[in-house]
């Protein structure tokens, strides 16, 4: 039983930390690749490098740090924290895969990349502006992966987990990246933050609960509870939303 | 005169931005309703002592917001 409450739990952990890692993943490889192909590989893949190196300074200088926090008002914390990013991120997929937000389009996100890079001019500052969009590309999206991991992984007490499953995303979002190359907007991204929202507000239903004292039925279990709970909730409002809208497309043809 | 902030204000400047776009962004009412379902979980499990009472409250209260924000943001694009 001991178990599997706890495989429960980390693959729960694992999965949110995989997904969420994928999708602002391939965000940053829209950049990168976009910055690769019209400007120089070489710059590209040296602000690739850089951020990686300061996201990495950045989890071992925070994460060690967070162990001697107390536990209870971590996950409290981290509890609220992935409470508002899992709403944020749920709401942002509901509207979008009603048609009510404009889906996050890696097409228009290269092309806009490509003619921000265009319009910089020839030069020697060409080679600086990628390794700069690059750098700023992979470090913002790093970000959100490292205070997830982070979060998700010291309040578990399983952040070498949480740190294997981003480096796990980040291998194969980058052989995908260099399979599928510039065609990008063909990763389901609605669906996999979808996903992630629903599985960042379980956890974070599940820790703020845990920092206020709150006993969860079979501990760890109920992880999976709030799971299949707010993923049958975000599905009735997907088709209540539908619902809602379907008229006025009929109307409006 | 230079008008250019020092590098630290700007770091602090940076960082403070960050954290407001992450947590805030274009929509306040989810932070705001996190601070409220922390507060109300809070008094029915610390002050009430009354745990099954808050196991149902949080996502209950988790899906009222959600709901709302959504409910919102369709009204809005109805409108325009």
């Amino acid at each position: 039983m001991v178990g599997v409450t706890v495989s429960s739990g980390v693959f729960v952990l694992v999965a949110a930390v995989f997904l969420a890692s994928a999708v602002e993943m391939v965000e940053a490889l829209t950049i990168v690749v976009a910055v690769g192909y019209t400007e120089s590989w070489r710059s590209a893949l040296e602000g690739v490098g850089a951020a990686l190196v300061t996201l990495g300074v950045l989890i071992a200088a925070i994460g060690p740090a967070l162990g001697h926090f107390p536990i209870t008002s971590l996950r409290l914390i981290v509890g609220g924290v992935l409470l508002i990013f899992g709403m944020q991120w749920l709401r942002k997929a509901l509207l979008r895969s009603s048609g009510l937000k404009a889906k996050h389009d890696e097409d228009a996100i290269y092309q806009k990349t490509v003619s921000e890079l265009s319009s910089e001019g020839e030069g020697p500052a060409r080679n600086r502006v990628a390794f700069v969009m690059a750098f700023k590309g992979v470090f913002l999206e790093g970000m959100e992966v490292v205070i997830i991991v982070i979060t998700l992984g010291a309040s578990a007490h399983r952040l070498g987990d949480a740190v294997w499953a981003a480096l796990v995303a980040l291998v194969i979002v980058g052989i995908i990246g260099m399979i599928v190359a510039k065609q990008l907007s063909k990763v389901p991204e609605n669906a996999l933050k979808m996903t992630v929202g629903i599985l960042l507000v379980s956890y974070g239903t599940f820790f703020t609960g845990e920092g206020l004292k709150v006993r969860w039925p079979g501990n760890d279990t109920s992880l999976l509870l709030l799971v299949a709970l707010y993923a049958m909730i975000v599905w009735i409002m997907h088709v209540l939303i539908h619902a809602a809208e379907t008229p006025k497309k009929v109307n409006a043809a | 005169m230079k008008n250019q902030s020092s590098w630290p204000v700007r770091m602090l400047k940076g960082f403070g931005m960050f954290w407001w776009d992450f947590l805030v962004g274009d929509t306040p009412e989810l932070f705001l309703a996190a601070l409220a379902i922390l507060g109300v979980v809070a008094l029915v499990s610390l002050s009430a002592h009354a745990n099954t009472a808050a196991v149902v409250i949080l996502p209950v209260l988790v899906v009222a917001s959600l709901g709302l924000s959504v409910f919102r943001a369709v009204r809005d694009s109805k409108r325009s």
